[in-house]
């Protein structure tokens, strides 16, 4: 173990924890709104980064221009599929919507192992393989504009929630749904976009990785599960903890890779999960909904 | 022809019947409140009229338009605005926040800085705490933050569930004097309140509901002046 190793482990770490809060600020803008933990959430972000293939494979697009054509159309997706799959059963028991977005999820994946097989596809941008030296860690292109791509879109949402009246109708709802009913605010329709402006964060995150990451049917579950703990250390519903729990669980993986045998790679993040879970169940960064 | 009434309605919770047969008419300029003892059923009411609630029989009409399928939104967009019991407003936001998104709907969101010029005025306290999250406010500053809002989405009929709810006296008086104040501007009132002297007092019209039905009619004078209402609500 050296300090370069630690150092690489810390950079590469806190690169892949922006993408890691940027698909938990779509897991807890959906949570925080619809009161639900969507578990299809990695099986959309799996589905944009085979869109953002398909465009590079058969159109020549780059990946991060296919931005332009994933998010909005996975916006559109998602208010579609909160308005047809989600809200119908929204008076269900909470554990039933549970799992139905798992049942989404599932046959999200499948469909996607039918139509594109289990290979695992690589996408090259322009800046895949270029790098430079910090110190004695290697930075990667792809992963640092992946990075401070994640971020910026972060920051956009967080704006959009603060400075707009969608944004801020949203928020109202996230806080006290029949209070914002009574304001006039059409709860329906922010609802769908909720789940629609998750949904593009995820389109988003997966053209961002792609560049050097693989595209298969599973790519979306570590993901998924990634941003679950992220939102629960961050306080569920709290985006600006999203974003920094984002960090922390980037970190913790990549310490957790470096310093333990490969098989344990996910310790730290788990027991840390569970740490969260046991003494401070309302998120490190606070809990307060709407934030 | 009355701006808001209700003919007939039947609303029930599950096979739970909570209102039957209420008919009601608030005419153009009125206070008019309506009091009754815990589960009378006056939350349901106005909970029916702005569309949270579906009767299940009777009609509710604003402007001699049906308002009994109308989704919530579309009725506070036709300037029937409730202030709920609990007034439920957006703690962590801003008291400007709160505000701005009382004026949600088109037709007020043209006029939002005028509104809030006018709310600000009437509310000076809220001024000063424009920046504070509204959940630091005090229970009678969070009340008029509710009216506030409420006033923001430029109603046509105000309806107020139970405002005095848990406030000190002095509190209160100030609160029933706001609502006089608001109705003298030409905001039609629908007061429901426990509090029935001072309601009755301060309307042109009073409805006694219990057990879901609506027991007597009056001026707020003759209400006040009614044996029953005496012993059952004044304690006399
Ligand atoms: N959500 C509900 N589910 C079932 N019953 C309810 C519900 N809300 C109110 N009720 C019942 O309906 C009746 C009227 O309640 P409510 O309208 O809240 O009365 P009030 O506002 O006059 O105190 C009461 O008997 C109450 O128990
Ligand atoms: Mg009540």
């Amino acid at each position: 173990m050296t300090w370069g190793l630690l150092l690489q482990a810390v950079i590469s770490g806190l690169l892949l924890g922006g993408v890691y809060g940027l698909v938990a600020s779509g897991l807890t803008l959906i949570f925080g709104v619809l009161r639900i933990i969507n578990f299809a959430h990695g099986a959309i972000m799996m589905l944009a980064m085979y869109a953002s293939y398909w465009l590079h494979a058969l159109g020549g697009v780059d990946p991060y221009l296919s931005i332009l054509l994933t998010a909005p159309l996975f916006f559109v997706l998602g208010v579609g599929v909160q308005r047809v799959v989600i809200e119908p059963n929204r008076r269900a028991a909470e554990h039933n919507q549970l799992l139905l977005t798992l049942g989404l999820a599932l046959f999200l994946e499948n469909l996607a192992l039918v139509l594109w097989q289990g290979d695992f596809r690589t996408v090259r941008s322009a800046i895949s393989g270029t790098s430079f030296m910090l110190g004695d860690a290697l930075v990667e292109g792809a992963r640092l504009v992946a990075c401070a791509g994640a971020v910026v879109v972060c920051v956009g949402l967080f704006a959009w929630l603060r400075l707009t009246d969608a944004g801020k109708a949203l928020r109202a709802l996230a806080e006290e749904p029949e209070g914002a009913a009574l304001m006039g605010i059409d709860v329906t329709r922010i609802r769908g976009v909720a789940f629609g402006m998750g949904a593009a964060c995820v389109a988003v995150a997966g053209a961002l990785v792609t560049p050097f990451f693989y595209v298969a049917p599973d790519v979306g579950e570590s993901f998924n599960i990634m941003a679950f703990v992220v939102v629960v250390l961050g306080g569920m519903g709290n985006f600006l903890g999203a974003l920094l729990g984002g960090f922390v669980i980037g970190l913790a993986e990549s310490l957790g890779a470096t310093l333990l045998p490969g098989s344990l790679k996910y310790l730290v993040v788990f027991l840390l999960f569970v740490l969260v879970l046991l003494l401070r169940p309302e998120g490190i960064f606070g809990g307060a909904r709407g934030r | 022809m009355s701006l808001l009434s209700l003919h007939e309605v039947d609303v029930s919770y599950g096979d739970l019947p909570a209102l039957r047969g209420v008919s009601l008419e608030v005419e153009e300029g009125e206070i008019v409140s309506v009091v009754g003892a815990n589960g009378a059923g006056k939350t349901t009411m106005l909970r029916t009229i702005s569309g949270l609630l579906r009767p299940r029989r009777g009609e509710v009409r604003f402007a001699g338009e049906r308002l009994d399928a109308a989704a919530c939104h579309e009725v506070v967009a036709r300037g029937v605005v409730q202030i709920p019991e609990g007034r439920k407003i957006f703690p962590s936001l801003t008291v400007l926040e709160n505000l701005e998104l009382g004026s949600y709907v088109k037709r007020a969101r043209a006029r939002r800085r005028e509104s809030l010029e006018g709310v600000l005025a009437l509310f000076p306290i809220l001024a000063e705490r424009i920046r504070q999250a509204a959940g630091t406010l005090s229970g009678g500053q969070q009340q008029m933050l509710a009216i506030g809002r409420a006033l923001m989405a430029r109603p046509r009929v105000l309806m107020l569930d139970e405002p005095s709810l848990g406030l000190a006296p002095l509190v209160v008086r100030e609160i029933f004097r706001i609502v006089a104040e608001i109705n003298r501007s030409g905001t039609t009132v629908l007061l429901v309140e426990q509090n029935t002297r001072q309601a009755l007092a301060l309307s042109r019209r009073g409805y006694v509901l219990e057990n879901g039905r609506v027991v007597l009619v009056g001026t707020g004078a003759e209400l006040l002046d009614n044996d029953h209402v005496k012993r059952a609500y004044l304690g006399m």
